[in-house]
């Protein structure tokens, strides 16, 4: 039998196409019978304030989630590319997601689970 | 509010506050507060469990990786042991993220 790897019409690694902030808004609206807009705001709501709290110097941490921070890197002497010049690049605040224990032990449970090939494609 | 964080050396947002904010922004109840809370990083962590990435316009994608297995090293001991092939979930800010962290500087 042949199967048509390309029959989702994407590049997606695993052949699944993505979820989205509106997706989301209408599953949360479902599950929580909300109206749309109102999830809506609920969505928002709290990616705003997660945005917040990283601008000032806060963390994020959802238990079995994942936590997000704002990292400080160093500034330190890069080089433009095309030209081979070098500039200096500023210290910067880089944001940073450390997925929790339970989401990454059921994540990499899934592997094995049927709907998903394996491709080994990274290293 | 008096809170304690003395184990982390960063203050940190959590469900409880983020429910509390929904409590008072959005005027759900504490209950349904709470829940919604709960529903919200349930769903964005089924979807990864099921494989497929989540995207969120100006905040940033969560990607799900296939690793490949490869020879690693207990750090301490020199030993070598083998890594298994794995799946892992990771997250990339949006560059409106990264600028709102920076502080809009440029």
């Amino acid at each position: 039998m042949i199967q048509c790897r390309f029959d989702q019409g994407d590049n997606y690694a695993h052949g699944m196409a993505p979820m989205t902030k509106s997706e989301l808004i209408e599953f949360i609206a479902a599950r929580a019978e909300l109206s749309k807009a109102r999830a809506e705001m609920v969505v928002n709501c709290v990616f705003d304030a997660m945005t917040e709290a990283l601008r000032n110097g806060e963390g994020v941490e959802i238990r079995g989630f994942g936590s997000l921070k704002a990292r400080a890197h160093k500034s330190y002497q890069g080089r433009n590319p095309r030209t081979g010049k070098s500039v200096n690049v500023p210290p910067k605040l880089r944001p940073f997601f450390k997925v929790g224990k339970e989401l990454k032990e059921l994540v990499n449970a899934s592997r094995s689970s049927g709907s998903i090939k394996d491709n080994g494609d990274e290293t | 509010m008096e809170l304690s964080f003395e184990s982390m050396e960063t203050p940190a947002l959590t469900k409880a506050q983020l429910a509390e904010l929904l409590f008072e922004q959005i005027g759900l109840n504490k209950r349904e507060s709470k829940d919604m809370i709960d529903a919200f990083f349930d769903l964005i962590a089924d979807s990864l469990v099921e494989g497929e990435d989540v995207r969120i316009s100006g905040f940033g994608n969560f990607q799900i990786r296939t690793k490949a297995p490869r020879p690693g090293r207990n750090p301490r001991t020199g030993e070598a042991i083998p890594i298994e092939a794995r799946r892992v979930a990771t997250f990339h800010a949006s560059h409106k993220l990264k600028d709102q962290i920076q502080g809009d500087t440029n």
